[in-house]
């Protein structure tokens, strides 16, 4: 088990990007993208940070996990039932396992 | 030729959390917030800008821009300008006055690009925020954040820019400021103005239609731009480039972006256009350069995150 507790009342989350085999510790304060930057880490795309662009979409293999209002243009009801999401939107509450690279830009 | 639009006068955007957008557009922008109407919607607006309102957040499950109006002489210019939009082929819509509290009755219309447009004759003044008509200050005391004075223009991404800038010159009398120019002159980047302002509207090509790049703001020095970009920092907001300057315009400039993933600007500066200047061009070999000045190099996100 990698959850730690760093500052008061936060905890760090191990969380697990299969497919550009990275791994990273996320607080419970941030969400999956912003948690990966201040680690200095590279497994997902930034975009917007806010739900609305769509170039952190992630698929979520395992863990809990909170979630934010996203863009529907991005992760439709269907994807969402399938573990799609967008990372700047969800906040671990444990130990998670993720797909990055999901976006498809514009052609 | 000028065909009597005035100005851009008001944009609505999607947010999908509207305390978090609240934060936002009042709190660190430093808007002034005027009203909320029946349907939720919040109407804000830049202390300097003399209209009731200029910015309009609707919650929705999808941000992006729903339409950006633009502001004419009078209604004659606006029966004028209705007729002309229909005999160019645009779907047009009119909207009731008082279905945006204190607006008049809009002209709504799509575009070759996807976006959604709106002229409007007559808005509600309540005139500039915090100082009298008579005899003004020369700010009013209490503004927060960014202290943001007004909503300049908007940069919208789409496929047919050919189509829209006929659209915006022919029928509504915009001029082609400055424009960017790939290998072959196709025009890829337009900078169009209806006024001296070196753009009141920009667009740039890209496949899908009817995308949203940025809401920009005027304030009205660099050191203002770099106040605001320390208080993005303090806030941890969304950074995405700057403080910067844009080789297009010359304006000096910061952007980021709202909790719903819009992106904003504010910026000072920038070149000016009389209805007799040849537009400025930037051809794709220096398009580093052309967007971001200092740096030279753009950065994907800048081209990629749309709402």
């Amino acid at each position: 088990m990698s959850t730690q507790t760093v500052e008061t009342d936060i905890k760090v989350h191990r969380i697990q990007v299969v497919n550009r085999n990275q791994e990273y510790l996320c607080r419970d304060d941030k969400s999956l993208l912003v948690g990966m930057e201040l680690q200095n880490t590279q497994a997902i795309e930034v975009g917007c940070r806010g739900g609305g662009c769509g170039m952190c979409k992630i698929r979520i293999l395992d863990g809990e996990f909170e979630k934010k209002r996203m863009s529907r243009a991005h992760v439709s009801e269907a994807e969402e039932g399938e573990g799609f999401a967008l990372a700047c939107r969800i906040l671990p509450r444990g130990d998670m396992v993720i797909e990055s690279d999901h976006f498809e830009p514009a052609q | 030729m000028r065909k009597g639009v005035m100005r851009p006068g008001h944009i609505q955007l999607r947010v999908l959390d509207m305390k978090e957008a609240l934060g936002h557009y009042r709190d660190l922008l430093g808007l002034i917030e005027v009203e909320t109407d029946a349907e939720g919607r919040v109407y804000l607006k830049g202390w300097t800008e003399v209209d009731k309102f200029s910015v309009v957040l609707r919650e929705a499950d999808e941000p992006g821009m729903d339409f950006v109006g633009y502001k004419v002489l009078n209604n004659d210019v606006l029966d004028q300008l209705q007729k002309d939009l229909v005999e160019f082929g645009c779907n047009v819509e009119e909207i009731p006055a008082g279905e945006l509290t204190g607006c008049g009755r809009r002209v709504r219309f799509d575009s070759p690009t996807g976006h959604m447009f709106e002229i409007y004759a007559e808005k509600e003044q309540t005139g500039k925020w915090g100082v009298s008509n008579v005899n003004p200050d020369a700010w009013p005391r209490g503004l927060t954040g960014m202290k943001a004075t007004r909503f300049d223009h908007c940069l919208l991404y789409g496929d047919d820019i050919d189509g829209t800038l006929k659209l915006f010159c022919d029928v509504l009398g915009f001029d082609l400021a400055e424009q960017v120019l790939d290998e072959n002159g196709d025009r890829v980047a337009q900078f169009l103005t209806a006024s001296m302002k070196a753009h009141d509207v920009a667009f740039i090509k890209h496949p899908e239609k009817g995308k949203f790049h940025h809401a920009s703001f005027f304030l009205d020095t660099w050191e203002d731009v770099l106040r605001a970009a320390d208080l993005i920092s303090m806030e941890d907001v969304s950074l995405d480039i700057g403080p910067t300057r844009h080789g297009l315009t010359h304006g000096k400039t910061i952007y980021f972006f709202d909790p719903s993933g819009n992106r904003t600007e504010v910026f000072c500066g920038g070149d000016y256009h009389y209805p007799d200047h040849e537009p400025v061009t930037w051809t794709t070999d220096q398009l580093g350069k052309a967007i971001f000045y200092h740096d030279r190099v753009l950065n994907e996100r800048f081209l990629t995150a749309l709402t």
